[in-house]
């Protein structure tokens, strides 16, 4: 067998006990109270989501709130009664804060929903023991308050090293646990042995500090024939830390930034294993605990199970409080607890004791002086830190260095600040800048969190903005195939027009207009001439006079290209126009001949005049030709008609296939289709245009 | 005479190496951009406001590391400026804003007077506006930066900024108060 303890933790102090006062007599149980007010947070991790209405009847042990993420517990009705509130309401916290909670009256009569008959956990899969501690509310009761169910999930499933049973309760005033054992050691070790059945750990160790010799004769009188180890260690505070007594009793040093589970090493308090018993083997989820009422200012002091949500003030008068004496509060051990502001507040899972000091008890703290560096912190700190190095550091808020000499791994036991002879408040310095580092790191984790979304932001506008523009790109390029083609047309058109030196209607159009504004403006200047007679009028009169001059000049000369160009037979520049004039200057010659004729006039009159009629007849034949040749282009079938062509069977053939192949084109180019195709179809066109020049080439007259 | 032309030979032998070395490296390890950015910006509150003068937190650190005044970021406050002066090692500077360092703030639309008509979500920089076109809109908290600029673009002014409520589980510990912090000679000399 080995001889325990194995190891011992690096300092630790011996501060007063003041346990006697509270454990002489039994755990009693005050009056049901009136009105119980629930928190939804009484646990580390997330609070748990009301499911209970104002107005709802509630049944003991009925669940109020549940947990609805993993890093949280349930919230059960203590006892039967009607929910009369829901909101902030008084809260046991060192910031006197309130908080979200659920006020039941009670009815006094106290009711279970339904008898549940006591199961044997042996006949439960470790699946099913696990969901009853998850549903049941339960979280180490040892006054951290994390939720059990995580400690018991993951790893665990591949059996543990060992499994570690916390009844040390090395704070001062503190007695709950020991007498838990005394009283409850059975159910304590059922509760221990639905854990082994859950963990399979290899050896199973309950702890206890040699200053309760009858909880742990109690636990050994319990034990029977179960293969655990009781074992009594040395009065030593904080040895009931986690990390401490994993050392005391295997000699292992949980690292840095890691839990005892990744040693294989579970640790488990007393109360939550007698919570386990009460959840699996009874049915009954964590509705009371067994909380320490002590310090001077009680009449009687005691340990008293009492239920979840009973306000402290009636708890510490059903212990004879004092009120004249009363200096303070104290939630939790003297070493680690805090004063609480308001009396109102209910106990929540986690108040493993109260203490109603007096004054004398608990004097104001003396003025700090400044460190000395006498060393006696860094003897006694039990993790091993250096206290004064830390102290300014967190003075100076200098976090990186406060990481660099591991302030995480402080665990506000407060043995420095105990034996600091110049009474500096380390452990509030500590708590300072942890949570400033806390709040600093989740300034920066929001701050990653932001730069994220408004990166991802950035790129979608990017990539919407891309997409648009390629978009109008397509649009734009589609339109300037079209522009370019519509103006390549033109082009010829004007080039035709050019080589023949001719004006087209549009052009004329525009000079006449410009002549005719040019008039109006020099008839406006006069009539202001006529008005006020000044030199500035006068020479805009003389300078309009002059534009409108120049413009009825430009006007002239465009007329009398354009009569040339009729008269030079232009035909291509407006076809019909100048077929029109031929055709009519050749009636003309032929009716002038004819009279002529008539007439009898002298062979040589005559025969100019015929030479002028043939004349007109080849030019008309001219025009037709080229109509003919343009006629492949444009305006096919009046140009045809114009000529009287018989039109043939293959001619129509072509002319099907090329306003075919024109539709397609445009179709196309409406479409946007790319340049290849568009040439590719434009050498179809004129592939039949050229197929119907040839068809009707030879039908055409001349 | 043979010494002194080894000696000139082995030393431009040596400054050809070294300096092929330092070119291949200098293309070789090239760091792309300004290192010193990164840094500005993991530091600035990314809340993307705008009211620095630059259109968002990376164009500020790009200016700082150009040379422009750390005293401008009204969200980041005196924390932020004490940290890029510790970075950059200049002097930190009050700051420069009319209304001083802010509470930290979320937007709040007043959901029933909101229209619909989505120019606070097209104003959010971080996307934390949900809403459709003529639909109400919202904003989601946890991801609102506090940075303001979807009130301005309200056309029914029905978005206000709220301070960020907080309760004990934001609560922290102060430190205690100090009297011990100078020798009393020295402050003698101070009074």
């Amino acid at each position: 067998m080995t001889h325990w303890p194995l190891d011992k933790f690096h300092g630790g102090i011996h501060p007063p006990e003041n346990k006697s006062q509270s454990n002489q007599g039994n755990i009693q149980y005050p009056p049901l109270p009136k009105r119980l007010i629930v928190p939804v947070l009484q646990h580390a991790g997330q609070p748990a989501e009301p499911c209970v209405e104002i107005g709802n009847y509630v049944y003991k042990g009925q669940l109020i709130a549940q947990n609805m993420t993993a890093i949280s517990a349930s919230v059960h009705a203590p006892s039967s009664g009607t929910v009369t509130a829901i909101g902030p309401a008084p809260y046991p916290h060192q910031s006197g804060e309130p908080y979200l909670a659920i006020e039941i009256h009670t009815d006094g009569l106290d009711l279970w929903q339904e008898p549940t008959p006591e199961i044997n956990p042996s006949t439960l899969t470790s699946a099913e023991i696990f969901h009853i501690i998850q549903q049941s509310g339960i979280v180490g009761l040892g006054g951290a308050g994390f939720p059990t169910a995580i400690k018991l999930s993951g790893k665990i499933m591949s059996g543990i090293d060992s499994l570690i049973i916390n009844g040390t309760e090395c704070e001062p005033y503190i007695t709950a646990d020991d007498l838990l054992m005394r009283e409850r050691a059975d159910k304590i070790l059922a509760g221990v042995d639905i854990l082994v059945q859950l963990t399979r750990p290899k050896n199973v160790l309950i702890a206890t500090e040699d200053n309760k010799p009858e909880a742990l004769a109690s636990m050994q009188a319990a034990l029977g024939s179960r293969a655990y180890q009781v074992v009594s260690i040395p009065t030593l505070y904080p040895s009931g830390g986690e990390r401490q007594l994993i050392k005391i009793l295997t000699g292992q040093e949980v690292p840095s930034g890691s839990l005892p589970i990744d040693l294989g090493i579970i640790c488990q308090n007393v109360g939550t294993a007698e919570a386990i018993y009460n959840a699996v083997v009874l049915g009954r989820p964590l509705i009371s605990r067994v909380t320490t009422l002590t310090g001077t200012a009680l009449k009687q002091p005691m340990n008293v199970e009492c239920l979840l949500g009973t306000p402290i003030e009636e708890l510490l008068e059903f212990a004879g409080l004092d009120k004249q004496q009363l200096s303070k509060v104290i939630v939790g051990g003297p070493m680690m607890g805090f004063s609480l502001g308001n009396l109102a507040a209910p106990v929540i899972k986690t108040t493993n004791c109260l203490i109603a000091g007096t004054a004398q008890e608990f004097p104001s703290p003396e003025a700090a002086l400044p460190c000395i560096r006498c060393g006696e912190c860094e003897q006694v700190c039990p993790s091993n830190l250096l206290p004064q190095q830390l102290l300014f550091f967190a003075m100076g808020e200098q976090h990186e260095q406060l990481k660099a000499y591991n302030l995480p791994d402080c665990i506000e036991c407060g043995a420095c600040a105990y034996v600091c002879s110049s009474k500096i408040p380390l452990v509030q310095y500590y708590r300072a800048a942890k949570a400033d580092i806390r709040q600093h790191e989740q300034k920066m984790a929001k701050a990653e969190h932001a730069k994220q979304r408004y990166e991802l932001r950035q790129e979608r506008l990017r990539l919407e903005e891309e997409q648009k523009a390629a978009e109008r790109q397509a649009r734009n390029e589609r339109l300037a195939r079209v522009k370019a083609a519509q103006e390549q047309a033109a082009k010829q058109e004007a080039q035709q027009a050019q080589s023949t030196g001719s004006i087209s209607d549009d052009e004329l159009k525009h000079l006449k207009i410009a002549a005719s504004m040019a008039q109006v403006a020099l008839r406006k200047a006069e009539k202001q001439l006529a008005l006020h007679d000044t030199e500035a009028l006068q020479t805009q009169v003389a300078s309009l006079k002059d534009a409108a001059k120049q413009a009825q000049d430009a006007l002239a000369a465009a007329q009398a290209q354009l009569a040339q160009s009729w008269a030079t037979s232009s035909p291509a520049a407006a076809p019909d126009e100048a077929l029109k004039k031929a055709k009519i200057q050749l009636a003309m010659r032929r009716a002038a001949v004819k009279k002529a004729e008539k007439a009898e006039t002298d062979e040589a009159s005559l025969n100019s005049l015929r030479q002028a009629l043939q004349q007109a007849q080849q030019q008309l034949e001219q025009l037709n030709q080229t109509h003919a040749k343009a006629s492949s282009t444009e305006n096919t079938s009046t140009e045809q008609k114009t000529a009287a062509v018989p039109i043939s069977d293959a001619m129509k053939k072509a002319k099907i296939e090329l306003a075919m192949r024109r539709a397609a084109l445009k179709k196309a180019e409406k479409a946007g289709a790319s340049a290849d195709e568009l040439t590719q179809l434009q050498l179809a066109l004129s592939e039949a245009e050229k197929n119907l020049a040839q068809v009707s080439s030879p039908n055409n007259p001349g | 005479m043979t010494l002194i032309l080894t000696a000139v030979a082995v030393l431009s032998l040596l400054s050809l190496v070294f300096g092929a070395l330092l070119g291949f490296a200098a293309v070789r390890f090239r760091v792309e951009g300004n290192p010193i950015v990164e840094q500005i910006n993991a530091i600035l509150p990314q809340t993307q406001c705008g009211q620095c003068g630059y259109p968002g937190c990376r164009p500020y650190a790009e200016a700082i590391a150009a040379g422009d005044k750390i005293n401008k970021c009204p969200p980041g406050g005196e924390a932020t400026i004490q940290a890029l002066a510790d970075l950059l090692d200049v002097e930190p500077e009050p700051l420069d804003a009319a209304e001083g360092e802010k509470t930290p703030v979320v937007a709040y639309i007043r959901e029933e007077e909101c229209i619909g008509c989505t120019k606070c979500i097209q104003a959010c920089p971080v996307d934390a506006i949900l809403g459709s076109s003529r639909q109400m809109h919202t904003v989601i908290s946890s991801e609102c930066t506090g940075c303001d600029l979807c009130v301005e673009p309200c056309p029914v002014d029905c978005i206000e900024m709220r301070p960020i409520e907080t309760d004990l589980r934001s609560w922290k510990w102060q430190q205690p108060a100090r009297q011990y912090q100078i020798i009393a000679s020295d402050k003698e000399a101070l009074e």
